[in-house]
């Protein structure tokens, strides 16, 4: 078959460049250190040992936005807050990705009242919503690997796609009682 | 100025600087930043690297809990007293149920009490685990943070086994449990009563006489015991400076005056001793609990909610052939329980000092108003105190210590 035959032996491959911007961008992607409530404590414990995030090479939490490229949004979002969160989210450089971790960043949860943002993509684009209050561990890094999937059908020219909602569980926890 | 009983706020710090009165430097901190363990926003006065003075900035985190309580019924609240102190559910769940019940009067059947006082301990435990991992992870102990939550995580699946979920139980209801433990409670509480006192003797080995550890805990952040008191501190923040206070003994609930245990005190009120008593604390924790599940064990299967059909539904079996059943279910979960008129205050020791509920009722299925003491936001009073005069880093170690959950602090 053509080039890659004649190129073999001398170490290149040919691909699209955005096939391998899209690779780099999977597979060396740090999220914000950002937490706000309840569901900051899932994500850590998403990265504690029992769930390792980091087979995902996702476990290097960058505390500085310039540095990060992925925002979990986790936990509820205050009036006070939003204006933060927006400003943290100008301060990360591009390409950059946001996952609204939980009830209440996706849609303002149990909270409908005059304190919480009812969801987050009132102020910052999402891009995966994961359901739950709080999510399981499981469920974030369901989220993380379908942002993945999704960062890898990026297209150069910037078009971004349609949001994507986590809204089934992901386990059916069984408790049905005699 | 410094030293007094005085908490600062944000304008007292930042208005002179703004008008070019002072030579300090002015530091925002948070309430993005890693160390604050939330979203608090600290406003530091800085003589080059010495604190000379800090204002907490709350709020946040507001969530309008109370408030939106007071559009619920007094069952359906439950719900939002897990996501207030969201380290400690159960504890939260535990002392509204104590309130709603002393204003209604109702009688809890022991076996309820029983289990409620394990799962809470449980809970402390869990707590303090959280507590010790982020508090090392911050003085850049990475390795403890993975002990601490390995066994977190058995907890949690404890109560995943009770109540289907993780950390929002609202397992704890008003008259009793949300449902019975199954069958497997048991043997899995015990499993991990039996790891956990060499667990803890594990965590105590990479920290106790670690000499890196030492350094930054021992003479940092200290209070001593009269200031503590008049800032309204709680829990092991206050007990860490020698004052053996605790709500269990000393306005026992839940059947406390019936477990023997101790309170484990301080001596310096500095970080080091914070550890120390809450260490002692878990390992006080896991006796209780095994007294509670031995308890348990011999009391065997029975009620877990009241007998009251005012407050509790009748059992299922019973709807099936009983008009007066069907008609208390349906009251009950169309319209709710109603209690008479007057207020309840209850408070309980939590992880985090002294939970307090106040509600008021008007005599309608919806409380009227409530209100939490929070020992999170009470103990972060006393951070300015404890931080004048110590450098930036002890900043950091010290909002570890103190252990608030912003979640609380702001409700």
């Amino acid at each position: 078959m053509g080039i890659e035959e004649k190129a073999g032996d001398l170490g290149v491959i040919t691909t699209s460049l955005e096939y391998v911007v899209n690779w780099g961008r999977t597979n060396a992607m740090w999220p914000l250190l950002f937490g706000l409530a309840c569901c900051a404590i899932e994500m850590m414990g998403a990265q504690s040992a029992n769930y390792d995030l980091s087979r995902f090479g996702m476990e290097i939490n960058r505390a500085s936005p310039r540095q990060a490229d992925l925002m979990i949004v986790a936990g509820r979002v205050s009036r006070k807050m939003a204006p933060v969160v927006r400003r943290l989210y100008d301060q990360m450089s591009d390409p950059k990705w946001v996952i609204a971790m939980g009830d209440c960043a996706a849609c303002g949860g149990i909270f409908n009242n005059y304190a919480i943002v009812q969801g987050v993509d009132e102020v910052v684009p999402v891009d995966v919503y994961v359901a739950g209050c709080p999510p399981r561990p499981e469920a974030l890094i369901h989220g993380i690997m379908l942002l993945h999937e999704k960062v890898k059908r990026e297209k150069i020219s910037g078009k971004k796609e349609d949001p994507i909602r986590l809204s089934q569980p992901l386990i059916q926890v069984d408790v049905a009682r005699k | 100025m410094t030293n007094t009983l005085h908490v600062p706020t944000p304008q007292e710090i930042t208005e002179p600087a703004l008008a070019g009165k002072t030579e300090t430097m002015v530091l925002n901190m948070g309430p993005h930043h890693p160390s604050t363990h939330g979203v608090l926003r600290l406003v530091v006065e800085l003589d080059g690297e010495v604190v000379v003075n800090v204002a907490p900035d709350v709020g946040y985190l507001h969530t309008g809990i109370e408030k939106t309580m007071e559009s619920k019924t007094y069952q359906k609240a439950v719900v939002l007293t897990d996501r207030m102190d969201y380290l400690a559910p159960l504890s939260n769940n535990l002392c509204y149920a104590l309130a709603v019940e002393k204003l209604l009067g109702v009688e809890i059947p022991e076996r309820v009490q029983v289990i409620r006082v394990l799962l809470v301990e449980l809970q402390r435990i869990a707590s303090h685990l959280v507590w010790l991992g982020t508090h090392a992870l911050d003085l850049a102990a990475m390795s403890v943070f993975l002990y601490a939550f390995r066994e977190r995580e058995q907890i949690l699946d404890i109560f995943e086994l009770v109540s289907g979920a993780r950390m929002m139980t609202s397992y704890i209801r008003v008259g009793g449990l949300a449902y019975d433990v199954p069958a497997e409670f048991l043997p899995t509480v015990d499993a991990l009563l039996r790891i956990m006192p060499e667990r803890i003797d594990e965590y105590e080995s990479l920290l106790t006489g670690n000499p890196l550890w030492l350094e930054r805990t021992v003479g940092v952040g200290v209070i001593d015991a009269e200031s503590a008191i008049a800032y309204g501190l709680t829990g092991a923040n206050l007990r860490a400076t020698g004052v053996p206070y605790d709500v269990r003994k000393a306005m026992p609930y839940s059947g406390y005056e019936t477990y023997d245990f101790e309170i484990p005190v301080g001596k310096n009120g500095d970080n080091y001793d914070r550890y120390r008593v809450r260490m002692a604390e878990m390992r006080q924790s896991v006796k209780i609990a095994r007294q509670a599940w031995e308890r348990l064990s011999a009391l065997g299967p029975g009620p877990y909610t009241t007998l009251d059909r005012k407050v509790a539904p009748p059992p299922k079996s019973e709807i099936t052939h009983s008009m007066e059943a069907l008609i208390h279910h349906f009251k009950l979960w169309t319209e709710g329980f109603k209690p008479p008129r007057g207020d309840a205050y209850v408070s309980i020791e939590s992880p985090r000092g002294i939970l307090g509920c106040y509600v008021v009722s008007d005599g309608s299925p919806k409380p009227w108003r409530v209100h939490f003491r929070a020992p999170s936001f009470i103990n972060l009073q006393a951070l300015a105190h404890m931080a004048r005069g110590r450098l930036v880093a002890d900043l950091v170690a010290l909002i570890a210590s103190l252990d608030p959950v912003l979640g609380e602090v702001d409700r």
